[in-house]
């Protein structure tokens, strides 16, 4: 599969997927998407970019292991919800609050940083079986 | 309140000294003390917290004259304890674990003192059990003290078992967990169909914490405590909390006759097998140890005769036995400590060398055996005045208490002269006085046993009738005196008790050699007993394990879908839900069943796909192939998805079949993709049945879900909220990350615990065997979480 072809389209593949997933997972509130299909476009791109780069390269460019990457988004989730005790709700009630930039109004609200943070979780765990199933099979000659 | 205190306490583990620690339970008596007077007037306290409301479930504490006597000797003993301990164990490298523990145990056990609602009393109860299961397992490089812990904390645990379900009785009955309102309640539980179950619940609680007599063995076993624990655990504290719960519980369960005889018979065989049991042994703690299940089936007994009497001597027995017990076993650590052995044989004369812990002991002693001028005297008075009746079975009851009391004074007379008086004996080490902080203990309290001894007014009205006020519920009146009145049938039974006792001590070498070979002819012991269910259970284990954890994942999968096979049938069955496919239905209703739905072309287009890719998988000649048919099922229901409105869930589908196809590609690239498995065709039967008999049970199941009106409730309240609650137009994400957020929390977290674990398995298989195992291990686990998420 290491044709010039694939390998010299994979990262614009991979830099499309990526940003395509983001935007998935960002208008997942009001359109379909979300972080969990967000979470696995990228963690798919994360395996086309390992079959064309080998898995060396994607751990670089990942600069995070990829499991920290998910036990970080478990973390990012638990504290949205979390951040619910500063204005004495119960766990987990969302907190919206709207950021003027420029002309148009930015709204941010707690279940975003949740999705973000199952997003986090879902491209951290696949990604990490991924690479590790790739690795494997580099290692054999 | 202490339970605010509680968190406090455990902010102190890990600091050293035991000085500075023992200030905290001395902190905890002084503000405890200080309700004293409040609950003398006669008012108990009674803090709540809200803790599941739907339930009617409080985290509540309250305070009263029983729960006030059980907490200040617990804290009070307890502070005593921590000085002795930070003595004792000086120089131990885990001395501020064992602080610790101790502490830890010492909050735990005043929760449950001071617990009004059962659920919470509970609680405190299992605390308890795991508490002191680290301590008696404290020196855990020894086998013995593994043991121990474990026999402790399994029959302990069978009682702590029995109060929550009898907890939950009491409640399904009666509507409420508060003992404080169950006081008045006792009507409703005594006439009830269901009062013997309650009642052998909450005894097997009891009977189990406080070591009474088919359950007694785990007392003595549990001395491979180091010397703190046996002297705080298992004399005042722990063990006492059965009684405590059976004092507790007199008001609602105790009047009637069953309960009156099961205590007392119960207490009567527990108090003779102890003494017996401590003239048998001559290690100091085993002495000490049996002295105590006597004393418990003492109070046990008491509480079951249930006079005013006889709780009055509940509540001064209780105390005069922590305090000489506690001192004694302090003594006894004292003794192993400076002289190196607790055989009562190898030790004498040591009350030249050591004449302050001989003081403690004697004092201890003295109170022990019941002489006047000492709280033990009175706590013998009251149980002897209560029987001062004529019908046989007082007399029998009495005779038992007479014959227990006087062994247990004989072995008091032995605790206190064998080791200190007499000839000298070489021991093991040099022995010399223990430093103060070991002295303080025995000397405190033999001191409290006598100071309480000379002020019987005072021990009248704050401490007995408070207490035995709340067990009674009706007000009692003190009439201790120091009066000795020559003529009176009581003073006689005390001097006989003593002479008794006197007796008991010059004979204690023959009647040990007596009990020992009746013991030796008899052969077995409950301990015996004991170790052969446990060893039978595990061994029952091992072969249930070998059945059903056999390593092969073929088998797990058919135990798997048989499950499930048998979960959508048997309701299926069961609850009528076949009876519109019976052939007895009309042939009118099968042919509109039967009809094809209005279908557009391309709709009919994607289920053929579907079929298609299902054919394609199952004819697949190589394995690559069927991956790729199985992404073509897969791709076609996402379609299908898609056009019946819910493109969230066909954007998941098609990802996931993506992601199921590279990973499986991975998995498989590993092995020769050529073939397919050859199988044997019983193999093929089998798992061809289960699989149609699954998928048949799906459709079945779905069917009849599709006959039925869809109950619309939950989505139009999803529709209706979404936006102006949760200010989100894609209801399923709304769904997700904010009405249920808490279940994708969770969700991810298995998510991410999966991934984990399939990348421990796949480091631990780097080079050996084909993985086939996790390729199909990967597959079920994702889409199970993905169907989880979106359900």
């Amino acid at each position: 599969m290491n044709t010039v072809i694939f390998r010299t389209a994979a990262p614009l593949i991979v830099a499309i997927m990526l940003v395509f997933s983001v935007y998935i997972c960002l208008r997942g509130h009001n359109e379909p998407g979300g972080g969990f299909i967000g979470g696995l476009i990228a963690a798919a791109s994360i395996a086309v970019f390992g079959m064309a780069s080998g898995v060396r390269m994607v751990r670089k460019s990942l600069y995070f292991d990829p499991l920290s990457i998910a036990a970080f988004g478990v973390v990012l989730a638990g504290f949205a919800g979390l951040l619910s005790l500063f204005i004495d709700a119960p766990f987990m009630t969302s907190i919206w609050f709207y950021l003027d930039v420029g002309n148009s109004v930015v709204p941010l609200s707690t279940p975003l940083f949740f999705d973000l943070g199952v997003y986090c979780v879902v491209f951290g765990t696949l990604s990490a079986i991924a690479l590790a199933l790739e690795s494997d099979r580099e290692e054999e000659p | 309140m202490a339970a605010a205190l509680a968190p406090l306490i455990h902010r102190y583990l890990g600091r050293y000294t035991g000085w500075l620690l023992a200030v905290v339970p001395a902190a905890i008596f002084v503000f405890l003390a200080g309700f004293a007077t409040t609950v003398n007037a006669g008012n108990s306290p009674v803090q709540s917290i809200e803790w599941v409301p739907a339930y009617g479930l409080n985290i509540s504490f309250l305070i009263d004259g029983l729960s006030l006597i059980f907490a200040l000797t617990i804290s009070g003993v307890g502070t005593l304890i921590i000085l002795y301990a930070g003595a004792y164990l000086a120089g131990h490298h885990h001395q501020g674990r064992f602080l610790g523990f101790m502490l830890a145990f010492m909050g735990a056990m005043l929760g449950l003192v001071l617990a009004d609602s059962l659920l919470t009393l509970f609680l405190f109860w299992e605390l308890t059990s795991v508490t002191s299961f680290l301590l008696i397992g404290f020196d855990h490089t020894r086998q013995a003290a593994r043991r121990g812990a474990i026999q402790a904390l399994v029959i302990t645990n069978i009682g702590g078992m029995c109060l929550l379900v009898g907890a939950i009785l009491v409640y399904a009955l009666t509507g409420t967990w508060e003992m404080s309102a169950l006081r008045g309640m006792g009507d409703v539980l005594r006439d009830h169909a269901l009062y013997g179950l309650v009642l052998a619940l909450f005894l097997g609680a009891a009977f189990t914490k406080s070591a009474q007599f088919p359950l007694h063995f785990w007392l003595p076993n549990a001395m491979e405590a180091p010397t703190p624990v046996s002297a705080f655990l298992h004399s005042a504290t722990m063990v006492q909390a059965g009684v405590y719960l059976l004092s507790r519980m007199t008001p609602v369960l105790g009047g009637t006759q069953v309960w009156m005889t099961i205590l007392v018979v119960f207490g009567g065989i527990t108090l003779i097998w102890g003494a017996l049991g401590a003239l048998k042994q001559t290690d100091l703690k085993q002495i000490l140890a049996q002295t105590t299940i006597a004393s418990l089936g003492l109070l046990v007994l008491l509480i079951g005769l249930g006079s005013t009497y006889a709780i009055s001597a509940v509540i001064v027995y209780f105390l005069a036995h922590a305090f000489y017990k506690a001192g004694l076993f302090m003594v006894a650590g004292a003794i192993d400590h400076e002289a190196g052995t607790r055989e009562i044989t190898a030790l004498g004369g040591l009350a030249e060398k050591m004449p302050v812990t001989f003081i403690g002991a004697a004092l201890a002693a003295l109170s022990m055996i019941g002489l006047p001028l000492t709280i033990g005297y009175f706590a013998k008075e009251e149980m002897y005045l209560g029987l001062m009746k004529a019908d046989p079975a007082s007399i029998a009851v009495m005779a038992v208490l007479v014959i227990g009391n006087a062994m247990l004074a004989g072995v008091a007379l032995l605790v206190m002269i064998k080791p200190f008086l007499g000839e000298a004996v070489p021991t093991p080490k040099s022995a010399h006085e223990a430093p103060i902080a070991m002295l303080a203990g025995p000397i405190v309290l033999g001191a409290a046993a006598i100071v309480t001894g000379i002020l019987p007014d005072w021990l009248g009205h704050d401490v007995l009738v408070p207490g035995a006020s709340a067990i009674l519920q009706s007000d009692v009146e003190s009439h201790l005196t120091l009066a000795l009145d020559f003529t009176s049938l009581l003073l006689w039974l005390s001097v006989a008790t003593w002479l008794l006792g006197v007796l008991v001590y010059r004979q204690a070498d023959a009647i040990r050699s007596l009990l020992r070979r009746f013991d030796a002819a008899l052969g077995w012991t409950a301990d015996t007993v004991f170790d052969l269910v446990m060893f039978s259970l595990i061994r029952f284990a091992g072969a249930v394990t070998r059945v059903l954890h056999n390593g092969r994942l073929e088998v797990y999968l058919i135990v798997v879908f048989s499950a499930f096979a048998l979960a959508l049938f048997v309701p299926l069955f069961t609850m009528g839900g076949l009876d519109w496919i019976m052939p007895s239905a009309d042939l009118g209703n099968w042919s509109a069943r039967l009809t094809p739905p209005p279908l557009q072309p391309y709709e009919w287009g994607i289920l053929a796909l579907t079929a298609i890719g299902l054919v394609a998988v199952l004819i697949a000649g190589t394995r690559l192939v069927a991956i790729l048919s199985l992404g073509i099922q897969g791709t076609a229901l996402s379609l299908i998805f898609l056009l019946f409105g819910a493109p969230d869930l066909a954007f998941t589908q098609l990802m996931v079949e993506i992601l199921s196809v590279v990973v499986l590609t991975f998995v498989f690239t590993r092995l020769r993709l050529d073939n397919r498995d050859p199988r044997p065709f019983e193999d093929l039967a089998r798992d061809g049945a289960l699989a149609v008999l699954c998928g048949v049970g799906v459709s079945l199941m779905l069917m009849l879900v599709l006959t039925g009106t869809l109950d619309t409730r939950l989505s139009d309240l999803f529709t209706a909220t979404s936006v102006p609650i949760a200010h989100g137009h894609n209801i399923v994400n709304v769904i997700l990350v904010d009405y249920r957020g808490f279940d994708t929390l969770g969700e991810i977290s298995v998510v991410m615990g999966a991934g984990i674990a399939v990348l421990a398995l796949l480091r631990r298989q780097k080079k050996p065997v084909p993985p086939v195992p996790e390729a199909e291990d990967i597959k079920p686990k994702r889409r199970r979480s993905r169907k989880a998420a979106k359900a």
